[in-house]
Order: structure tokens, then C-alpha cells, then sequence
């Protein structure tokens, strides 16, 4: 039996050199200020652009695919099959009016809908989509993420509250209570990757799976910690069946009811945003994320699987995921709010805890696949 | 004279607990009268502590027309132009209690075709409106996708219509002494084709929805309806079946060409949610039943056995008739004055009058959730309720 | 249960009924105060057991100066029906509230009272069911006027 060494596990081969556009700037600054900046810079067109062209075609996407699930077609008059629907509808958005409801808290009223954005792009900055698509690489990468995605209720809380409207608050309430709830099972299941990884930064425990994909080379645990995390992370980004703090045929539409136009559009687009970056989060830490798909010791195999560059295999796996969340949406049917908090505090924590404790197990015993080398 | 009649403002003074007991966490929510969940214009008063139900107050009278004030100074034949607009999902089942209340009085002989016809019509309309509210139920609960499969389905019901009476919703169809038209030479080859089409569609909406464990969590033992408060509200249809009644007109006295075909009543057990789901489903699959029996034989004749220029005069006296449409007993209630054709005084007992009171009963002490999943198995249709 | 038989055996139940005229069920006339206690007893009686109120309604015979009420009952177990009929007069429209036997008599005693102005003594809950409440007068009898009103051309 060998002695639990986190060196033996950090130790997982570089097969990838990551340099991530912070890094770029950092390692520009001595020599040239302006070659910093000008990364930085980069950074922001690259999230922006993300943030924009991202949310461009998940919408699109959720309407074909809602579309298809309906025996319909979906948008199919703006563009070739319907491509620039969104683009009409952004416009639209954009020239509605920006309505304050009487009596609402005026200034938290506007500042919410940015709040919520605002943690989306926090996030999205951390994100690895590739070796060197990804804006920023922290050490604390896991931490990171659960912090951020913990502040996007923040938006969701405060817009409801200010919109002196019942239901709105109703749902603001429902969301504060299932996204705090669901953060805990999807940073449970986190951390099982992070035993197994032995490191919190993001681009380490993609590196970490150069000999396989942790869902699989974990016994069991990573599965279980998987489906925790899908679970809990569509509650927390409010997809059906935990669409609750929005049902529409119960509140209305919860805690965006007194929103319009362009704020709409921010908690719109949010929503949509963070539906990638679970998928993203999903692949990164389950899947591999940018690496490709490796079986330790088959060097032969795992060369033919580089020959597909690190962003397509990112996108393969992040598409496949959002999809599936997709089809949740379009085929189930809205817990109740109890139902969803007993699901989590009944079924997912206990389960999230008991797996946790079996990871911690699976690596001190050196017991999944490959574990040397 | 003691008897006060008070208003909605005082009721609402008398509950509001802010004048009664200081700070509480009860407080007033109006679901509607715009609401998706209302399905039109029903106006619910909810006292809500948190998010749980403590008194449903349902508030009428956005879409009232004033039916009945105008039946007074029209013939019974004119009337029924707008019995559509009551159920507009049983029109021709409206149309048809009218016109059996007419004919019962009148002493009008109705030949076996037109019997035939109208019979086939309600059960293809009875299966329309239980594939309407499947869908509305899915996406009540939360599940989009049904509604659009619902929709989908009744279309092609909805062409079978139009073909022979020439409207898609609100129609005309059914007069005292047999049916304005007779059916189109296509209808019974496309209801056959139709019938083949939708039997595993029905299947395939059990696997989408029946098989869910989220739809039973949300349906199972929620707003329980006793047998005993069923009868006592005057609930009838698939409300009061799934309550565990077996009452169905079509069964208990036969009309048109009911006694003459086989089928089976689905009756509930408890009373739940889940139990008026599951009796409109099995009726969906009856209604088929019969309509796959009815194709097998249709009678020659004429489907009309009174002139229309002919008026048709009602006795004096007091006439009442009643019959089965897709959501309970449609109770036709005539005053004649005699030597005319118009009434002196007509009232419809409409069906979900009496289903939607029983949301007083079923709600308090269910959450906001629940009230909708309660309101859509009750199935309503408020132009119904309102008249 | 034959029509006939019902309507004797209910004439012997109600003291002061008589059986009502040129209606097509069996149908009986009582005085409009012994209703609350003829209909509990019919709900009551085995063999009768009226347990459904299936429909209340008021007709407005303005020549006599009578309010009829109309209470349709029905036997969910033995499935024959029976018209019961009260008048009260139309100047003091005051009948004795059923809604202790019948749960939805709350509601449809509401809608007469909204439609004819018929007082309920002993209602839980009298006020309008369809208009609104600032509404004047009650629409469904037969001298009811106001300005928007259209008479229909002969």
C-alpha cells in the first residue's frame, strides 16, 4: 500500500503549456508596459466577445432545439433558418423602454440586473477554453468559482426585493433559498475533483487529466459527484425543473416580472451565460476539459487524439452538456419549492458528503486508474 | 329586515390582518385577473402566509356578458349562436343541451342520423378538450413541450370541424330537430385516419407525462376532494368522478346514441390531483373507444327533421334538461310564458361554476404551486363560469 | 323510483307543499321559510337522499309580484331529480339561506342575489358574485333599466 503522496498526483504530466493572457501581460510588464496593457486589453475583447457571441447562439440554439423537441421548427423568418432572430430581438430590446415601477427602490432597481451580469463575467474570465483561451488562471480557481457564482444571487435577490411587486419578491425569495441551497451539493462535488486533481487551479486539474477524464478514472465517485453537479448546478442557474424563482405559470415571472428592455435583457442574458459556464465547469472539471480524450499508457491512441486542437474538444463537451440541460427543460415538469429544498437537504447533501468521504478513500488508497503516473 | 349585504372591500377589511393583530407575516396576493396561470380572466384573492395558502377568494365577473339577460329577448334557436361562447371548448355540446331542452319541450323528433352526428361531434369535442388541457396542464406544471403536443393533435381535429360546420372553435351546429348540415362525404374516412393517428400519440403523452416522477410528486395527494364536499359543492364531470362518484350522464341516462355504444366510466379513488388527471386521460382513451364504435354504423336519413322558418314554440311551464359535456353536467333551465319562441326567463348551470368553488375547500393550507396545479385539474374555462 | 311516486312521497315529507304545475320533473311548491329544513331532510331521507343541488335559480314573474326560486336537486346514488319551487315577493325579496346544506348554495344564492336582489337570511358570505359592487339595481328582473341599455327593434 503506498503512502498518500499529493506529489505523486501534482506531478501529472504538462503535456500542455498553458499561457493565459494574464500571464501574458505579467510576464510582458518588466520589459514593456504598453505590450501589458495591450494583453489586458485583449482580455476584455475576449470576454466581451465571449459574453456577446456565446449568448448569440445558445439562444438561437434553445430555440431550435425547443423548437425540434415541439415537432415545430422554430424561428425560421430572420436569415437563413432563422439566425438573426436573435439580433431582431436584441434590437428590440435594446429600444423598449426601460421601466422603474412606481414605489420601487429606484437606484437597486437599475444596479440589479448588472450585479447579476457582473458575476457572470467574473466567471467567465476563469474559464479554460483552451491552453491559451483563457483570460485569467488563478491558484485558488476553485474557490474562486464558488465565490462568484454564490455572488450572482445577489442580483436576483436585490432586483426582486426593489420591484415592490409580491411576486417578484416571492421569486426573489425562491431563488435565494435554492441557489445558497444548491451551492453547497455542486461545491461538494467539486472538491472530489479537487482530491483527485490535488491542485485548485483550474488549468492544473485539466492538466491532471491527461491520463483520463476523472468521471472515469475515478471508481464510481466521479460519476456520482458528476450527476450531483449537473443536478445542483441547474438548480443554481434556475433551468427547469428548478426554474421556480420564475415559473412563469406560478409568479408571473418571478423576480424579473417588473423588468423590461434592456435590464431584461441583462438577466436574460445572464441566465444564458451561465448555462455555458456550467457546461463549461462541468467539462473542465468531469471531462477533461480542453484535453483531449487520453487513456494512460496508450501513447499511441492519445496522439491521434491531439491531432483535434484543445478549444474543439473544449466545445464538443460543453455543447453536449448544454444540450443536455436543454433537454431537461424541455421535457420536465417544475418541482414544487419544497420538493426542490428536500431534494437538496435530503437527497443530494447526504449523498454529496457520503461520496466526498469515499473519494477521499478512492485516493489515499491510490485506487483509480492509473494513478501513477 | 336583518339581511345585509356587504362587499368585497369589506371582506378583505375583515381579513387584513394589519387592522386585526398587528404585524403578521399574512398578506394579500391577487392571482389574475392577468395571470398565466388563469387561463383568461379568473381573479383569485390569495391570503398567503409565506407562500402557503390560507384562504382562496375567487372574484368573478371580468368576462360576464350577460347571457341570460339577452336569451330573454331571443328565440331559442338564436340562443344557441351564443351558448358557443360559453364552454367555447364543448360548444357543440352547449349547443346541444339547449337544443335537447328545446326539443324535450317542444316535443321535437330528432332522427337517428342526426342523433348519430351529434353524438360523434361531442365525443371528437370531448376528446379535443381533454387534449387542450393536457397540454395547458403541462405547462402549468412547468413542462412546455406538451402544450404544443396538445395543440398539434387538436388541429387536425379542429380541420375535421371546419370541414362539415365551417368554424374552428365556436360552433354553431346542433338546432332544435337535428344538425344545421350534414356531414361532410370525407368526415368519416378522415376520422378514421384521425383515430389510427392520435391512438399512440395518446401512449406516447402517458410516457412523456403520466411517467414522470416529477409531474406525480406535483399531482399526487395535493387538493384532495372528498366524495361527500364533491356532491355537496355540486361538482360534476371528471371533478366529481375523480372523487371517486361514478356519475355520468351519458351513462345514468342515456341520450343521442350513447345507450347504444360500450364504454366505461373512469371513476378515481381519493380524489387528488393526480386522480382528475388520470379520469380525463381514460376518457380520452373512451372517447376514441366510442368514436371507433359510432364509425362502424351510420344511419341513413335526413338530419334535420324541422323546417328553419319553422318557429319553435315552447309550452308554458317550466323545462329543465341536462347533459354531459368535457367538464360536467350543463344544466339547461327554460321558463316559457307560452305561445312564443322566446323564453321568458333562461339560465345554463354551467359546469365549472360549481368546480371552480371548490377551490375554497381545496386550497387553504396548499402553497401558491399547488393552487395551480389544483386550478388546471379542475379544468376551467372562465366565459363558462361568468356566462 | 317512479315520478310520481317521488313527488308522493316527498308531498308527505313537506307540510305546506303542493305540487307545482307545467314543469316536465316532479316538482313541488313550499313555503319559501321551510326550505332550509325540507332540503336537509331530502338530503337526509334514505330513500331519497338528494345530496346534489345541482342548480338554484330565480325566475322574476313581474305581473304576479312574485320571485320564484328554483332549487334543482339530484341523487348522485339513486339518479332521479326533483324541482323544488318557493316564491317570495318581489318588493321584500327575504328567503332563508340553504348554504348550510348544500355547500355551493354560498355561491349560486350569490348570484341570485346579484342578478334579482334576493336577501339570504343566514348567507356566510351575501355579496355580488358577477358585477361589481358599486353596480345599481339587479339585472335579471324584468323592469330593470339603466342608460346603456339597447331595447332590441321588434
Amino acid at each position: 500500500m503506498s503512502v498518500f503522496s499529493p506529489a505523486a498526483v501534482i506531478a501529472a504530466p504538462q503535456v500542455f503549456e498553458v499561457k493565459t493572457l494574464a500571464s501574458r501581460a505579467a510576464t510582458a510588464l518588466p520589459g514593456s508596459l504598453l505590450e501589458s496593457a495591450l494583453y489586458v486589453l485583449l482580455a476584455v475583447v475576449w470576454i466581451v466577445a465571449l459574453l456577446a457571441l456565446t449568448g448569440l447562439a445558445l439562444i438561437y440554439l434553445e430555440r431550435k432545439i425547443a423548437g425540434h423537441f415541439q415537432c415545430r421548427l422554430g424561428p425560421m423568418r430572420v436569415g437563413p433558418h432563422g439566425i438573426f432572430q436573435t439580433v431582431a430581438d436584441t434590437i428590440k430590446l435594446l429600444v423598449k423602454e426601460d421601466f422603474v415601477p412606481d414605489g420601487a427602490d429606484k437606484v437597486l432597481h437599475v444596479v440589479a440586473p448588472f450585479l447579476a451580469l457582473t458575476a457572470t463575467i467574473l466567471l467567465l474570465v476563469i474559464l479554460p477554453l483552451s491552453p491559451i483561451l483563457q483570460a485569467a488562471d488563478m491558484n485558488i480557481g476553485v474557490v474562486y468559482v464558488t465565490a462568484i457564482s454564490g455572488f450572482g444571487v445577489m442580483g436576483i435577490l436585490l432586483g426582486g426585493w426593489s420591484s415592490n411587486n409580491k411576486w417578484s419578491m416571492i421569486g426573489a425569495m425562491r431563488a435565494g433559498a435554492q441557489i445558497i441551497s444548491y451551492e453547497i451539493s455542486a461545491t461538494l462535488a467539486l472538491l472530489v475533483v479537487v482530491l483527485f486533481a490535488g491542485t485548485l487551479r483550474l488549468s492544473g486539474i485539466v492538466q491532471s487529466q491527461a491520463d483520463g477524464w476523472w468521471i472515469w478514472r475515478a471508481h464510481g465517485v466521479g460519476v456520482v459527484a458528476f450527476v450531483i453537479y449537473v443536478i445542483a448546478s441547474t438548480a443554481e442557474i434556475n433551468r427547469t425543473p428548478f426554474d421556480i424563482p420564475e415559473g412563469e405559470s406560478e409568479l408571473a415571472a418571478g423576480f424579473h416580472t417588473e423588468y423590461s428592455g434592456i435590464r431584461f435583457a441583462f438577466f436574460f442574458l445572464a441566465e444564458f451565460i451561465n448555462m455555458f459556464l456550467v457546461a463549461g465547469f462541468a467539462a473542465t472539471f468531469f471531462w477533461g476539459g480542453w484535453m483531449p480524450f487520453h487513456v494512460g499508457g496508450l501513447d499511441g491512441f492519445n496522439s491521434v487524439m491531439d491531432l483535434v486542437p484543445a478549444g474543439a474538444w473544449f466545445a464538443a463537451k460543453t455543447s453536449a452538456l448544454v444540450f443536455l440541460v436543454m433537454w431537461f427543460r424541455w421535457t420536465f415538469p417544475r418541482l414544487r419549492v419544497d420538493q426542490m429544498m428536500r431534494l437538496e437537504w435530503k437527497i443530494l447533501l447526504p449523498v454529496g458528503f457520503v461520496n466526498l468521504f469515499a473519494a477521499a478513500l478512492v485516493v489515499l488508497y491510490g485506487l483509480y486508474f492509473f494513478p501513477g503516473t | 329586515m336583518t339581511v345585509q349585504a356587504y362587499t368585497l372591500d369589506d371582506l378583505v377589511k375583515r381579513l387584513d390582518p394589519q387592522a386585526t393583530e398587528g404585524a403578521s407575516q399574512q398578506y394579500f396576493l391577487n392571482l389574475g385577473p392577468q395571470h398565466p396561470a388563469a387561463h383568461g380572466v379568473l381573479r383569485v384573492m390569495l391570503f398567503l402566509d409565506g407562500e402557503t395558502v390560507v384562504r382562496a377568494i375567487p372574484v368573478l365577473g371580468y368576462i360576464h356578458r350577460g347571457i341570460e339577460k339577452m336569451g330573454e329577448s331571443l328565440s331559442t334557436r338564436q340562443f344557441i349562436h351564443l351558448t358557443d361562447r360559453l364552454d367555447y371548448l364543448s360548444a357543440l355540446m352547449n349547443n346541444w343541451a339547449v337544443a335537447r331542452t328545446v326539443e324535450k319541450a317542444a316535443g321535437i323528433e330528432v332522427s337517428p342520423r342526426a342523433e348519430w352526428i351529434r353524438t360523434i361531434m361531442a365525443e371528437l369535442q370531448r376528446l379535443q378538450s381533454h387534449l387542450l388541457w393536457l397540454g395547458v396542464l403541462g405547462m402549468d406544471l412547468g413542462a412546455f413541450t406538451p402544450f404544443l403536443w396538445g395543440f398539434r393533435d387538436r388541429e387536425e381535429l379542429t380541420y375535421i370541424f371546419e370541414e362539415t360546420i365551417g368554424a374552428r372553435l365556436t360552433m354553431n351546429y346542433v338546432l332544435p330537430g337535428g344538425v344545421m348540415s350534414d356531414i361532410h362525404p370525407e368526415f368519416a374516412a378522415r376520422v378514421k385516419k384521425y383515430v389510427a393517428y392520435i391512438r399512440p400519440k395518446i401512449a406516447e403523452y402517458e410516457a412523456l407525462l403520466s411517467g414522470n416522477v416529477i409531474l406525480e410528486e406535483r399531482l399526487r395527494n395535493i387538493g384532495r376532494l372528498s366524495a361527500e364536499d364533491a356532491v355537496s359543492i355540486g361538482a360534476t364531470g371528471p371533478v366529481l368522478r375523480a372523487s371517486g362518484v361514478a356519475l355520468d350522464l351519458r351513462k345514468a341516462s342515456p341520450y343521442g346514441a350513447y345507450d347504444k355504444l360500450e364504454f366505461q366510466v373512469p371513476v378515481g379513488t381519493v380524489g387528488d390531483s393526480w386522480d382528475r388527471y388520470w379520469v380525463r386521460f381514460e376518457e380520452m382513451r373512451q372517447s376514441i373507444a366510442m368514436i371507433e364504435q359510432l364509425l362502424g354504423g351510420i344511419p341513413e336519413g335526413p338530419h334535420m327533421s324541422v323546417k328553419p322558418a319553422v318557429k319553435v314554440k315552447l309550452p308554458e311551464g317550466v323545462h329543465y334538461g341536462q347533459l354531459e359535456t368535457a367538464r360536467g353536467i350543463l344544466g339547461v333551465f327554460i321558463a316559457a310564458a307560452g305561445g312564443s319562441d322566446v323564453p321568458y326567463r333562461i339560465h345554463l348551470r354551467s359546469p365549472t361554476f360549481n368546480n371552480l368553488w371548490s377551490v375554497t375547500r381545496l386550497a387553504p393550507g396548499w402553497r401558491i404551486a399547488d393552487l395551480v396545479a389544483i386550478l388546471t385539474t379542475l379544468d376551467l374555462v372562465i366565459p363558462d363560469i361568468e356566462r | 323510483m317512479e315520478a310520481n311516486e317521488l313527488q308522493e312521497v316527498v308531498l308527505a315529507f313537506a307540510s305546506g307543499a303542493k305540487v307545482r304545475e307545467k314543469t316536465d320533473r316532479p316538482s313541488l311548491t313550499v313555503p319559501a321559510a321551510s326550505l332550509p329544513d325540507l332540503l336537509a331532510k331530502l338530503k337526509a331521507d334514505e330513500r331519497l337522499s338528494f345530496d346534489m343541488l345541482l342548480d338554484h335559480t330565480a325566475v322574476d314573474w313581474l305581473e304576479r309580484g312574485v320571485l320564484e326560486l328554483f332549487y334543482q336537486l339530484f341523487s348522485t346514488r339513486h339518479g332521479h331529480t326533483l324541482t323544488v319551487s318557493a316564491e317570495v315577493p318581489r318588493e321584500e325579496p327575504v328567503a332563508p339561506s340553504v348554504s348550510g346544506v348544500h355547500l355551493i348554495a354560498e355561491w349560486q344564492e350569490r348570484e341570485v342575489y346579484d342578478m334579482f336582489g334576493v336577501l339570504y337570511e343566514g348567507h356566510p358570505d351575501l355579496r355580488r358574485l358577477l358585477l361589481d359592487d358599486s353596480w345599481v339595481g339587479h339585472p335579471l328582473r324584468k323592469d330593470y333599466r339603466d342608460d346603456h341599455m339597447i331595447e332590441r327593434p321588434k
